[in-house]
């Protein structure tokens, strides 16, 4: 039987010419792509903010266009300059060590390093806004009450910041969701890759699109209900203080 | 090193050839996509139109834009009526497509900015108007206009730069924009990083110009209202 002669039911469905099994894993490796490219961004994220408020000035410069650049060119082209390029700098780095050329690296690990580049550029200039929200006296009074450092952050600085900086981050969360389709183009099985590829071997573009577009509609109204539950959370957690 | 210095210029030359690609669908875009975001807000004010703009915003708001991309290129391509109708060598062209679903995926982010902007006039100054005697039209024309521009112009421009990056999706259906013909070269050059940074270059060029325009324009407005 042609797969154009199925119902849309059994195409979507698990039966043996069923999409569906297929569809929903590609829709976790969605979900595992922003989470990590999430991480990636998080972490060099505050470093680059730590950076940016630096009081060397070259750190700072450096910091500062690093987020330029990145927030300034499409991701798609950074995707494609990791993906073409990783290859090549990974061969050129293993024979400065004198180690053979260890072939292009998984398209995972790129895609999320592209994904996650971006986002840590965005999630600097968040982070840094949370931390100039932070009146400068409360640090010194903290210092005048004979806080640690560690203390500091985890008694003044985090819960202040992390009330700030929670909704913004909501927002570059949904972004990388959205961005981690790009990685499609890299050929790893994620959700647009395989819709893309249930479209062409069925012939039902408009049907697999169409359910690859509720998926995402999922991925992203779910989360930022997750979002906003913690938000409220936090803020009642904040006022019952 | 002189093979090195033609190589990069016959790149770039051949990159910014494809700019104009690039520039006219940024601007038949953001033209579109901001006639329609105002349709939007203004649906929003009514009965009919609300749960409508409303699902439209959730759907294009909610999904990436390179598979909006797809589903008008290839998807619709699938669809009786649109493959045999009149509007059939529009939805042929991939530029006509990139055009369409960039206006559709934009008008959505631009009316959530505009939506911000519009209730973040204070309601005593509508009351006020309408006191005054003010038709719904003057009102909007003199009084809640002028203030959404200013209110919204620096959330619109950032779109907009977001709308300048997202024209490269386009070279994914095959629009030869400074993406598709970077993305060609280095098919023919093997030559991943001089040819990428070309092109980023042209796309920094073009947000940054964007952003320092809009800068101007905003000190601008700020100038008539004495703060």
């Amino acid at each position: 039987m042609m797969a154009a002669d199925l119902s849309p039911l059994v195409l979507l469905g698990g039966g043996p010419d069923g999409w569906g099994p297929a569809l929903l894993a590609a829709a976790m490796l969605t979900l595992a792509v922003a989470a990590a490219a999430m991480a990636i961004g998080t972490v060099l994220g505050a470093a680059l903010t730590a950076a940016l408020m630096s009081r060397r000035r070259w750190l700072a410069r450096a910091a500062a266009t690093y987020g330029l650049i990145l927030r300034g060119v499409p991701e798609l082209l950074v995707v494609l300059l990791l993906y073409f390029g990783a290859p090549g700098l990974l061969a050129s780095l293993a024979a400065l060590m004198g180690s053979p050329a260890p072939g292009s690296p998984p398209a995972f690990l790129t895609g999320c390093l592209a994904i996650g580049l971006v986002s840590a550029a965005y999630q600097a200039e968040v982070f840094r806004g949370g931390l100039l929200a932070v009146p400068p006296g409360q640090i010194e009074a903290a210092i005048a009450a004979g806080m640690g450092p560690f203390t500091r952050l985890r008694r003044i600085i985090a819960p202040q910041v992390l009330h700030r900086v929670l909704p913004p981050l909501g927002n570059i969360w949904q972004f990388n969701l959205k961005d981690s389709a790009l990685v499609s183009i890299t050929g790893l099985a994620e959700l647009m890759r395989v819709s893309l590829v249930a479209a062409g071997s069925t012939r039902r573009p408009f049907l697999f699109f169409a359910a690859a577009m509720v998926l995402y509609l999922v991925l992203t109204s779910a989360s930022s209900a997750l979002f906003r539950l913690v938000e409220t959370r936090g803020q009642r957690w904040a006022g019952g203080r | 090193m002189n093979e090195e210095i033609a190589f990069l210029t016959v790149t770039a030359l051949a990159i910014v050839r494809a700019l104009p690609v690039t520039v006219v669908l940024a601007l038949t875009s953001a033209l579109g996509a901001s006639a329609v975001a105002v349709a939007l807000v203004a649906a929003q004010a009514t009965r009919v139109g609300r749960p409508l703009a409303q699902v439209w915003i959730f759907v294009f708001r909610g999904t990436p834009l390179l598979l909006q991309l797809f589903m008008v290129y290839y998807g619709l391509a699938a669809v009786g009526p649109i493959r045999h109708g009149l509007l059939w060598p529009l939805f042929r062209d991939p530029l006509f497509c990139a055009f369409a679903a960039m206006t559709c995926c934009c008008s959505a982010y631009i009316a959530e900015v505009l939506r911000a902007a519009w209730q973040a006039i204070p309601p005593g100054q509508v009351e006020a108007a309408q006191a005054c005697g003010m038709s719904r039209w003057t009102r909007v024309r003199r009084v809640i206009a002028p203030q959404m521009l200013r209110l919204a112009l620096p959330a619109y421009g950032n779109e907009l730069v977001m709308l300048i990056k997202s024209t490269s999706l386009a070279s994914t259906i095959t629009v030869l924009d400074v993406t598709g013909v970077a993305q060609t070269l280095i098919a023919h050059s093997y030559r991943t990083l001089e040819v990428f940074c070309l092109a980023a270059a042209v796309y920094l060029g073009l947000t940054a110009g964007l952003t320092a325009l809009l800068r101007r324009i905003e000190r601008n407005l700020e100038r008539g209202t004495g703060r």
